[in-house]
């Protein structure tokens, strides 16, 4: 058995549809990784509660409906307030250079702008995991 | 070599620390205990035996069907149900792992938009990980954890099956099996086996054409099936259209009457409790043994450096696995 990494990949807000979302769920699971697709519309709380339930290391969330710089602080916090502040935030979608710095700053691990190659992210993620999870318990 | 051993010890502890944010009601030790028995962690298992006597109490339904029937959309609802009761409920959603990758897609949730805010409903997905029987090989202690955690009900969906990956039935009390109308000629071609194994019958999407004739295909099958489920339950056929909410209701009634049935006959009840629990002692004892076994013979490596004259046709397998059993036996005298 062993550990596998864990991921959800939501699309708050009331934009569009999920090819972008589905797009990238495909290849996390390509890559190995368990993904937990919750569809569309998701609030924060949504979000952070199924993030909890769902015990994942990494949350994926794309925004590209312009409302970024309200929806990750508020998943921050909420993970926060959930004593979940170790899960790992990354995000997606259209979002200038300085929202993207200043969401980093606030706690947001990386963002991938539209058209970044699949391959980014998921490096990203292995990385991370390196760093974060090597001892190992069975 | 026991007593003294630290990792032990400190998984001891992490198992008791869990249990007690458990008991507490803390969700995310819920979902963390999950993982740990997902995982197949030593504190999982530490944890699974701490707070064995605090389970047997919840009533777990399997619902299992074909892909695509509507068991993600009927689960919802009767979760949904059950909370109006005043019950609590666990969910575990099966979906499959990717043979190729060993990644998963787990999108039952998208389904169960009920699932936020509410401590009384604890929705949790899985992935097979390998398991052909259309659940997890750890879905069993995943319904444990729920249990310790106080859910009254735990709904199990299995991964979309076909005929043959009915594990199911071993986990939960009461089957429900979907089937949609579009089922209607698989049905005739149905092996017995899932016929019996079905506690209730679910006709979904009966806003469709061709719901009544799958409910006669199904009559007529079950009456051709040998009828020797003693006591002598009856399975009931149930038409539903799950995203209406429509004849759910009846759903919850029938697995009520079932589980009544169930415990009618306090004899009934445990002896078919008992030999499901002897049989996943069966199991884990098994699982334990192979893997015990593997790593203390060392067999992984001595695999590695055999298989190469054996794929070259210079050793037979069959004496090769003479060999290592003949070595076993000899170590364990
Ligand atoms: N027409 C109709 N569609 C349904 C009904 N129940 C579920 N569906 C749809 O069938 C699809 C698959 O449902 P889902 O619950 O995900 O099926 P699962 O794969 O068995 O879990 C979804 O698009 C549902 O909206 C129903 O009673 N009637
Ligand atoms: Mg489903």
């Amino acid at each position: 058995m062993g550990k596998k990494i864990r991921i959800l990949v939501a699309k708050p807000g009331l934009d569009g549809h999920d090819r972008g979302a589905k797009i990238i769920a495909t290849a996390f699971r390509d890559a190995g990784f368990e993904v937990i697709y919750t569809g569309l519309h998701q609030t924060p709380e949504m979000i952070v509660d199924a993030a909890v339930q769902e015990d994942v290391d990494i949350l994926s969330i794309s925004v590209l409906s312009g409302a970024h710089m309200t929806i990750f602080p508020r998943v921050l916090a909420l993970l926060k307030e959930k004593g979940a502040a170790d899960m790992h935030v990354i995000g997606g979608g259209i979002i200038p250079d300085e929202d993207a710095e200043k969401l980093m700053g606030m706690g947001v691990g990386a963002i991938f702008g539209p058209g970044t190659p699949t391959t980014e992210p998921i490096d990203y993620i292995r990385d991370w995991w390196m760093k974060h999870h090597q001892e190992q318990d069975s | 070599m026991t007593a003294a051993d630290p990792a032990r010890e400190r998984a001891r502890q992490e198992a008791r620390a869990l249990a007690d944010r458990l008991a507490h009601g803390e969700r995310r030790a819920i979902a963390q205990a999950i993982s740990h028995v997902e995982d197949g962690t030593r504190v999982g298992r530490h944890f699974l035996d701490l707070v064995y006597e605090r389970t047997g109490r919840a009533r777990r339904v399997g619902i299992t069907g074909p892909p695509g029937a509507g068991k993600s959309t009927l689960v919802h609802v009767l979760a949904c149900l059950l909370r109006r009761e005043g019950m609590r409920v666990g969910v575990l959603a099966v979906d499959p792992t990717s043979p190729f990758s060993g990644g998963a897609i787990l999108g039952d949730r998208v389904r169960m938009p009920s699932a936020t805010g509410d401590d009384g409903l604890f929705v949790r997905s899985m992935a097979a990980r390998g398991n052909l029987g259309g659940v997890a090989a750890t879905t069993y202690e995943a319904s444990e954890v729920l249990e310790a955690a106080g859910f009254d009900w735990i709904l199990i969906e299995t991964v979309g099956v076909g005929q043959s990956e009915l594990e199911v039935v071993e986990l939960a009390d009461t089957t429900v099996l979907l089937l949609v109308p579009e089922s209607g000629d698989a049905v005739q071609v149905m092996k017995a086996g899932i016929m019996e194994a079905a506690d209730i019958f679910v006709v979904n999407k009966f806003d469709r054409e061709g719901g009544d004739r799958l409910i006669t295909h199904i009559e007529t099958a079950l009456q051709l099936a040998d009828w020797n489920r003693e006591g002598g339950w009856r399975p009931p056929v149930c038409p539903v259209i799950a995203t209406r909410e429509e004849g759910v209701d009846e759903v919850r009634q029938e697995i009520g009457r079932h589980l009544a049935w169930l415990s009618g006959d306090r004899e009934r009840l445990q002896r078919v409790r008992r030999d499901k629990i002897e049989r996943r002692v069966r199991v884990l004892l098994r699982r334990a043994l192979v893997e015990g076994a593997w790593a203390m013979a060392h067999i992984e490596e001595r695999l590695q450096a055999e298989i190469g004259r054996i794929a070259a046709r210079e050793v037979s397998p069959y004496r090769w696995v003479e060999k290592i059993l003949r070595g076993w036996r000899y170590r364990t005298g």
